[in-house]
């Protein structure tokens, strides 16, 4: 058991650290193609400045995510695989002709249009799919014997979580890529590109928390054990109430620069993730032991003990690597687009 | 098409797609820090403008090398849940190790080119040799979890239960190093061809003597150089990997050979047609008894046919047909090498004829042709198994019904990116031509990789 906790630890750290990184890559290209015929206000060429060297580290983290579930959980890697064949494969293809066409788009100035549509596109539909996983989870939709399970599909959309999911999940994508842009833009000192995404933060902020009192509501009637156990940490899930307050008072904040901006950015989404940080902490340990409930429990599905400390050593190894690694590109890269996002500011005045 | 079917195509397909760019992705790295270490041994600037072009054109072929490597890391549990339970109780190891490979090789690319104009040469070529290493790993790992298949180990069945597993004696099974050392020679030999085949059509293109034509004769002159060292080492490792076939998998080689009746001084057949009914090799050339001197290196050793195993044990029989292709094109990769090597070094000939550069040309592509060939050899060549003697095929596939409509959807998203990334290459290199980055590089303060990346 304690194992399985220390693996299922790692799967959700997995799946929180791809959640961010996601929400933040698919809102970014949603607004750079909200904002495509804006161009006075710079706001897509910054999202997509963002979007464009990110997306490969992003995606080693959705293969991260695979690679954990079938090597820390083989048994529960099988019913996760059986019943996701739609909404897997879906994920994929429209994941391909995105990642593709951010790379093609570097080289062809004409596939920029493009780009800007399928970015937009993908960058609704694909968190949409992807936080379905969750109530497909949770509300007990997968039926029939091991070996020939199958995801029932009429009783997942005909259920109210199902919506209050895929609502909180898009909305809470614009809302921390609204966030982070609004961040990025102050620092590399696009001020009308600021107030835009500020402005597009603070709309989309009250309906992310709305919706998520919308899954907790419905919640109540269509999985009441999760429900009940996720009530148990209500302290946790108000401090992470109150951290969403603090990010809304961050962005009105008076800042005190010769800037003429106003707000915190930075402290809005350090708030932000860390609200998400609990509530989804809260989320996952209500839902132990289960993994697809009723079905499949950590234990169930829980891999050989010899090959958990193999594969152990190698995630301690790995991030050893990983961290500083990834510290060292995160630092090159925002360099490097502040050198040339300047570079262009003096080229035009 | 049956169920079962359906899912085989639907995974070999993109896997088919997969192996074209990955095997590329491999190859290239290579090719760049050689280009690299040539700039720094001849200080010509040619040989920087290679580096800079093979890496743009790298990063164009990543853009569907790596969504689809992501597409066969997910599939694999979509369409094989049996088989990557597996896999992930005993074999986890290769693909937790890989994530970190492909780490460090994009981690280095974007050192590579967002700095490479900054940092001091010996900085850029450590971080384009770990780009190479971490291309290389990609490809060890993963063609262990396919050895792994072929050759199991690490663990057994009891009562339906996996017991005794042993993560590391699995990683390191029987044919991990012959499998995974031919994946990464032949993706080094494939990446000299496909160098050496776009430096012979634009020498074709181009008039002798002008700079672009000097250009492209140095990167043919790489492609071969390198290309005859790694088809070479390629051919030795593929006798090695042969014979590993014939301690493991006996029924594999007998189904490539055509061979059906177990016996001493087995002939070896070139070319040719399987016939079940007569049980020979049709319209093929017989080579008496050198199988069994490649099998065991003697006449007399006895090697088994497919008769000594139950029918549904064998392998599809038209493999015999990729078998020979791909050696045959082996073969031919390491004579013509060889041949324009001697004519280039020994015969002092200053200039290649025509149509030796028109069979290079035809050499990418065939590398290529013969990648495909020995993929689906040795996958087709394993089945009705996953997992060899341990886990069926039929039962590793999923559940889940109508995978046609997904097929269909997958086929156009391949044929989407398959134009789209033949359109992107040429029309960036139209637009950046060799003398435009040659003009470029010479500029003292010139920065040729931020101009266009």
């Amino acid at each position: 058991m304690a194992d399985a906790l220390i693996a299922i630890t790692i799967v959700w750290g997995f799946v929180f650290l791809y959640g961010i990184m996601a929400t933040m890559d698919f809102g970014a290209g949603f607004w750079s193609m909200v904002y495509i015929n804006h161009e006075q206000t710079n706001a897509t060429k910054i999202a997509n400045s963002y979007l464009s060297p990110t997306w490969e580290v992003t995606n080693t983290f959705i293969v991260g995510v695979v690679v954990a579930i079938y090597s820390l959980f083989p048994g529960a890697a099988y019913t996760i695989g059986t019943v996701l064949i739609v909404p897997g494969s879906l994920i994929l293809l429209l994941l391909t002709i995105r990642s593709a066409f951010l790379v093609f788009s570097h080289s062809v100035e004409q596939y920029e249009k493009l780009l800007t549509y399928i970015t937009g596109i993908t960058g609704l539909i694909i968190p949409g799919l992807l936080i379905s996983v969750l109530p497909i989870t949770h509300l007990g939709v997968v039926e029939g014997e091991r070996g020939s399970e199958t995801l029932n599909l009429f009783q997942l959309f005909t259920n109210p979580n199902e919506y209050a999911f895929l609502g909180f999940g898009i909305f809470s994508t614009l809302l921390l890529s609204s966030l982070l842009l609004s961040d990025y833009a102050k620092q590399v000192d696009e001020p009308i590109a600021y107030k835009v995404y500020r402005r597009d933060a603070m709309i989309t902020g009250p309906l992310a928390i709305v919706l998520a009192f919308m899954i907790m509501y419905t919640l109540k009637n269509e999985a009441s054990w999760l429900y009940v156990r996720m009530m148990e940490d209500r302290t946790l899930l108000l401090l992470s109430l109150l951290l969403f307050v603090v990010a809304g008072v961050a962005l009105y904040l008076p800042y005190f620069s010769k800037r003429d901006v106003k707000g915190m950015p930075r402290v809005a989404v350090i708030a932000v993730v860390t609200q998400y940080l609990i509530a989804s902490y809260v989320y996952g340990k209500a839902h132990l032991p289960y993994m697809i409930y009723p079905n499949v429990t950590i234990t169930s599905g829980f891999t050989d003990p010899t090959s958990f400390r193999a594969v152990f050593i190698t995630y301690i190894v790995g991030f050893a690597i990983l961290v500083p690694g990834f510290y060292y590109f995160w630092s090159i890269f925002m360099r490097d687009q502040r050198k040339k996002i300047k570079k262009k500011h003096i080229s035009q005045s | 098409m049956d169920h079962l079917q359906i899912a085989r195509t639907m995974f070999g397909t993109n896997m088919a797609v997969h192996i074209i760019f990955a095997t590329i992705g491999v190859g290239l790295p290579m090719m760049m820090l050689t280009a690299e270490l040539m700039y720094q041994k001849t200080k010509d600037l040619h040989y920087v403008v290679m580096a800079k072009r093979w890496t743009k054109a790298l990063g164009v072929l990543l853009g569907v090398g790596i969504p689809t490597g992501t597409i066969a890391g997910v599939q694999l549990s979509l369409l094989w849940p049996g088989f990557m339970e597996v896999i992930g109780r005993v074999m986890a190891l290769p693909f937790q190790i890989e994530i970190y490979a492909f780490f460090v090789e994009a981690l280095f690319m974007s050192i590579y080119v967002y700095a490479a104009e900054r940092i001091p040469p010996w900085a850029r070529i450590t971080s384009l040799a770990f780009v190479a290493f971490g291309a290389f790993s990609s490809a060890v790992l993963i063609s262990n979890v396919h050895a792994f298949e072929g050759t199991p180990a690490g663990f057994r069945f009891e009562n339906g239960e996996i017991v005794d597993v042993d993560p590391w004696a699995a990683f390191f099974n029987p044919s991990f190093l012959v499998t995974a050392g031919h994946t990464a020679l032949t993706a080094y030999t494939t990446g000299a061809f496909v160098i050496a085949a776009v430096a012979a059509f634009k020498m074709l293109k181009n008039q002798y003597g002008t700079t672009e034509y000097k250009y492209h004769q140095k990167a043919l002159n790489l492609g071969i150089v390198l290309g005859l060292i790694f088809s070479f080492l390629t051919a030795l490792n593929g006798h090695a990997t042969t014979q590993h076939l014939y301690y493991e998998q006996p029924e594999k080689l007998a189904a490539a050979e055509g061979l059906f009746e177990t016996t001493d001084h087995a002939g070896l057949t070139l070319f040719g047609i399987t016939d079940r009914e007569e049980q020979r090799v049709k319209y093929g050339i017989e080579f008496p008894g050198l199988l069994s001197v490649l099998s065991g290196n003697s006449f007399d050793t006895v090697v088994t046919g497919l008769n000594d195993f139950p029918e549904e044990y064998w392998p599809p029989l038209y493999v015999h047909i990729l078998f020979n292709a791909m050696v045959i094109i082996g073969t031919g990769l390491i004579a013509l090498s060889l041949f324009s090597l001697i004519w280039h070094k020994w015969l002092k000939k200053e200039t290649y004829p025509k149509w030796l550069l028109w069979l290079f040309v035809a050499s990418g592509p065939l590398s290529i042709i013969s990648i495909e060939c020995g993929w689906i050899f040795a996958c087709t060549g394993r089945q009705p198994w996953t997992i060899y003697r341990m886990l069926s095929t039929a039962d590793s596939v999923t559940s889940a019904q109508n995978l046609g409509l997904l097929f269909t959807l997958f086929i156009i998203v391949y044929i989407v990116l398959f134009v789209a990334v033949v359109y992107t290459l040429l029309y960036y290199f139209r637009r950046n031509t060799v003398s435009d980055d040659i003009y470029r590089a010479e500029q003292k303060n010139g920065e040729l990789f931020e101009s266009n990346s």
